[in-house]
């Protein structure tokens, strides 16, 4: 499909603005001004809308397709949290901060007290801080606070503790606070090898990262020991939340021994993932760690008003330009107000039923990794197996691209080979996984008598496989100016 | 489904769960319908206010946003997908990603952007990080007329890193440049400016372009997107790297967020940049395509060794951005930014002749302007909020010395009658 700028017409006008009713300025100073007007495209507001149309009809996506990408909790989210974020789309963020100015905006600051309040009562944890912007800024945001904390006991530890099926953004993490990581292999049962773990830990082990339920989809049994040796060590332990789908009101990490995690309010609580983004990533603090919390706090006066206060002198300080992706916040207010807490228990059951559901019934078509029981929210299968007839994971990943279902994560965690990562969520109904569940096993048997079939998918797509290496070597990044139709 | 799986009952796909952690039910209150919820959020919505007459932005701006952007953004083959991994069914988003590319480098001057980090502060965090990676030096010079909530930002990410941040404190409003280049030398990895400052004060840093260079620094410009159809761009200046905050193209205030970070910086720097990046490329057949590209840089593959730890993104306040570009387009766009000028022209022409307030940014302003009053900015200020009108920010929170100073800012949507409102309102309230 054409680029929007080579749909440009010069001199073509969208959208009119409104009629000055003041004298125009004089013009700034040459010096000043740039030499000529940004190349934006010229288009009438019906090229505009017939050119977002159509690319937008290019995506697969929730609300059209089956989309089960493990470790991303692709669920439906009720269309009632988008019309609440809404109500408060005309609130400007720095009223508060003018003289008097709160009262001003004590919805706002209501919607964040109350959140952090029931994200507490959760996931067990003392505090919430709703600003990090998505999960991995809740990490960042997580880590400063536990640095902050050891400093602040004279201590200078520099070591992060992960397990090697973290998610990426763990070790990343460490890293952008000066951290060394450790990776600690996983045990065959699918949890962090427990004697591998205690030989890593010591008194230069800042904190232990550790998703629960893990990124094999596997609670692990042992978490409550780890959390007490990392502790006897003097660390702290980090919950990564991404994967509470699984356990809302099952379980609560704060009741384990977590001292800090960050949730991902666009996984679990109701905000759709916006192709990319935005997501929002509150942190959730044990009482010691209250003083480090970022700068500023969303705080609850006597008369029941709600205040901003400046952080004290222990906050690691600002991380984000005001008080997080507010629009986000106000979604996941919604959905917890919607499914109160006996529909988000509901939820991660039904969450779990459906990836049983679909582990149970391609268990013999393709092969376990790790773990015996049942699992949590996703199952990680391995296409070890396809692979010995030439068939890997993204060749099954392209074919379910065919049959119109969005493929599984593949190729994550790095532990499996040939991973094919299904997280089904809470919201599909039977009738949709058995499809899928078909399709999987479909591609398991080409695999078997036909395995050329796989290889030439997609084939249903505006395009074919597309050439990565290529665009890692031919860098185009940015349409050069000058491109068909703005020429003309 | 139980009968498939084996189990009798549900729990027992809980049982991996010690049975001495299993929590209590939560003590959160029976679910609601959506009618009852949105009656709920709307009574809580209705606690904000308003009518208030709004001169304020401090980084965010109330625009006009053209009633395409939400219906085309909000359409959910965009609003409900994820990150393209899978590029053949994520054409729409990954396209889209291109050309949004495409207009942050014809609007900021430079060569290459990723596809959005989360907001203007972060953005430029990330921009010091990049600098000290580039350069392999460990101290950052941050002119004190940069927002003092990006400082603080900026100033938190280098907390726990062998880096320092060496602030320069801003004179009337204007970058103190013989401060600034005494304390530039070979040490300082980047040199962080923005244009239009938090006063409001335009200036062009070419000369500090070519003076970090000869130390072997960069220059990081922090922008305010809509200034840009007016403005001299930071890659007109010689800026090595560019962030700004998005929220201003196509993006409402919703309290703050959420919002989109711009990082735009010269083509040697691509690998260096934190992010997704979206790359043209060819299909099997030669059809133009797009995909996620260079992704060595980034902590799904490259986890520790990552340039950031970035995950999600804000594609969808970006994708907002690129429509309200194309709903305006190059004249459009020129042209608001021009009448955010005028606007902010007239309102400083009639507040500055009132009795006792002065300008502390004479001439070269867009649409922010600082006034310096005879009395405390933050009691007038006050008295202002109580009569329906925010006049803008007092500084004395920010800036030691400036308690008698606050920024007002104008935007295309205030109409002459409310500035006028402002300004009786002002005169009022120090003189009566």
């Amino acid at each position: 499909m054409e680029l929007i700028f080579e749909k440009s017409i010069p001199g073509r006008r969208g959208t009119a603005l409104p009629r000055s009713d003041v004298p125009p300025a004089s013009p700034l100073p040459e010096w000043l001004t740039r030499r000529e007007a940004a190349p934006l495209p010229e288009l009438s507001e019906l090229d505009t809308v017939r050119h977002f149309t159509r690319l937008s009809r290019l995506n697969f996506s929730v609300d059209a397709n089956f989309y089960p990408l493990g470790s991303c909790t692709m669920k439906y989210n009720p269309k009632a949290a988008e019309e609440a974020a809404r109500l408060f789309a005309g609130s400007h963020p720095a009223l508060p901060l003018l003289p008097g100015g709160e009262r001003f905006a004590q919805g706002s600051l209501g919607v964040i007290h109350e959140l952090s309040r029931l994200l507490a009562v959760i996931t067990g944890m003392d505090e919430f801080c709703c600003h990090p912007l998505a999960g991995a800024h809740g990490e960042l945001t997580g880590i400063m606070m536990i640095a902050a904390y050891h400093r602040s006991r004279g201590e200078r530890r520099g070591i992060v503790v992960v397990p090697d099926s973290s998610h990426g953004t763990n070790p990343a993490t460490a890293a952008m606070i000066g951290c060394r990581v450790v990776t600690v292999p996983t045990a065959p049962y699918g949890d962090m090898d427990l004697d591998e773990f205690r030989k890593a830990m010591s008194g230069e082990v800042a904190a232990v990262m550790m998703t629960c339920p893990n990124t094999l989809g596997l609670f692990n049994p042992h978490v409550a020991e780890i959390c007490a040796v990392a502790h006897e060590h003097g660390a702290l332990v980090y919950c990564d939340g991404a994967n509470l789908n699984a356990v809302l009101g099952k379980v609560r990490p704060g009741d384990i021994g977590f001292d800090v995690m960050h949730l991902n309010l666009h996984k679990t609580f109701g905000t759709p993932h916006g192709g990319g983004g935005p997501g929002s990533g509150p942190v959730g603090v044990k009482q010691d760690l209250v003083p480090f919390l970022p700068s500023p706090r969303v705080t609850r006066r006597d008369d029941g008003s709600f205040a901003l206060e400046e952080g004290g002198p222990a906050s690691i300080g600002r991380i984000a330009d005001f008080y997080g992706n507010f629009g986000v916040l106000v979604r996941a207010l919604a959905y917890i107000t919607m499914l109160g807490g006996e529909g988000l228990a509901e939820a991660s059951e039904r969450a779990v039923l459906n990836a049983n559901y679909v582990r149970s019934r391609l268990m013999g078509h393709y092969d376990l990794s790790y773990g015996e029981g049942p699992c949590m929210h996703e199952c990680v299968f391995s296409a070890s197996r396809q692979a010995k007839n030439g068939v890997h994971a993204l060749d099954i990943a392209k074919f379910l691209i065919d049959r119109g279902f969005h493929p599984p994560t593949i190729y994550f965690p790095l532990i499996v080979r040939e991973a094919l990562m299904i997280e089904p969520t809470e919201t599909e109904g039977k009738e949709t996984l058995d499809a899928f569940i078909d399709a999987m096993i479909e591609a398991a048997e080409l695999a078997e008598t036909n395995p050329a079939a796989l290889l030439q998918a997609p084939r249903t797509m505006p395009v074919s496989r597309l050439d990565e290496t290529r665009a890692a070597r031919e860098i185009n990044v940015c349409c050069p100016w000058g491109v068909e139709g703005e020429a003309s | 489904m139980l009968d498939v799986i084996g189990a009798a009952e549900l729990e027992e796909l809980f049982s991996a769960i010690p049975t001495g952690l299993r929590a209590a039910p939560l003590d959160i209150p029976g679910g609601m319908s959506e009618f009852e919820m949105l009656s709920r959020m709307g009574e809580l919505a209705g606690r904000d206010n308003r009518e208030l007459i709004r001169f304020v932005g401090a980084g965010r701006y109330d625009h006009i946003i053209p009633s395409v952007v939400e219906h085309l953004a909000g359409r959910s083959e965009f609003a409900t997908c994820y990150t393209p991994y899978q590029p053949e069914c994520s054409q729409g988003t990954l396209q889209a990603l291109y050309e949004y590319q495409t207009a942050v480098c014809r609007l900021t001057g430079m060569d290459v952007t990723n596809a959005s980090l989360y907001d203007g502060g972060t953005a430029l965090a990330e921009a010091a990080l990049m600098a000290l990676r580039i350069t392999g030096r460990n101290r950052i010079i941050l002119d004190g007329c940069v927002s003092p909530f990006s400082r603080e930002i900026v100033r938190t990410y280098l907390a726990n890193l062998a880096a320092e941040a060496t602030e320069i404190p801003p004179c009337n409003g204007v970058t103190d440049r013989a401060a600034l280049l005494s304390r530039l030398d070979g040490s300082a990895a980047a040199v962080i400016v923005q244009n239009p400052n938090f006063f409001g004060t335009i200036d062009d840093f070419t000369d500090l372009a070519a003076q970090a260079h000869d130390c072997g620094a960069l220059l990081i410009v922090s922008v305010y997107p809509i200034s840009l159809g007016l403005l001299k761009s930071p890659g007109e200046m010689g800026a090595d790297l560019a962030a700004a905050d998005g929220q201003s193209l196509g993006n409402p205030l919703s309290f703050g967020g959420p919002s989109f970070g711009i990082l735009a910086v010269r083509k040697e720097y691509i690998r260096n940049l934190p992010g997704r990046i979206v790359g043209e490329t060819v299909d099997l057949e030669g059809r133009r395509g797009f995909v996620l590209t260079l992704q060595a840089r980034e902590q799904h593959i490259r986890r520790h060794r990552a340039t950031s730890n970035i995950c999600s993104n804000q594609c969808l306040c970006a994708l907002r951005g690129l429509i309200f570009l194309a709903a305006l387009g190059r004249e459009g766009f020129a042209d608001l930014a021009r009448l955010n000028r005028d606007k902010a022209e007239y309102a400083k022409g009639l507040l500055s002749r009132i009795r006792g307030v002065s300008l502390l940014n004479g001439e070269s302003t867009f649409n922010e302007f600082t006034l310096a009053l005879p009395v405390d900015s933050a009691l007038v200020v006050e008295k202002l909020l109580s009569r329906g009108v925010a006049a803008g920010l007092p500084l004395g929170r920010y800036y030691g010395g400036m308690e008698r100073c606050f920024t007002v800012t104008v935007t295309e949507k205030r109409t002459r009658e409310e500035i006028d409102t402002l300004a009786a309102n002002l005169e009022e309230a120090l003189w009566s």
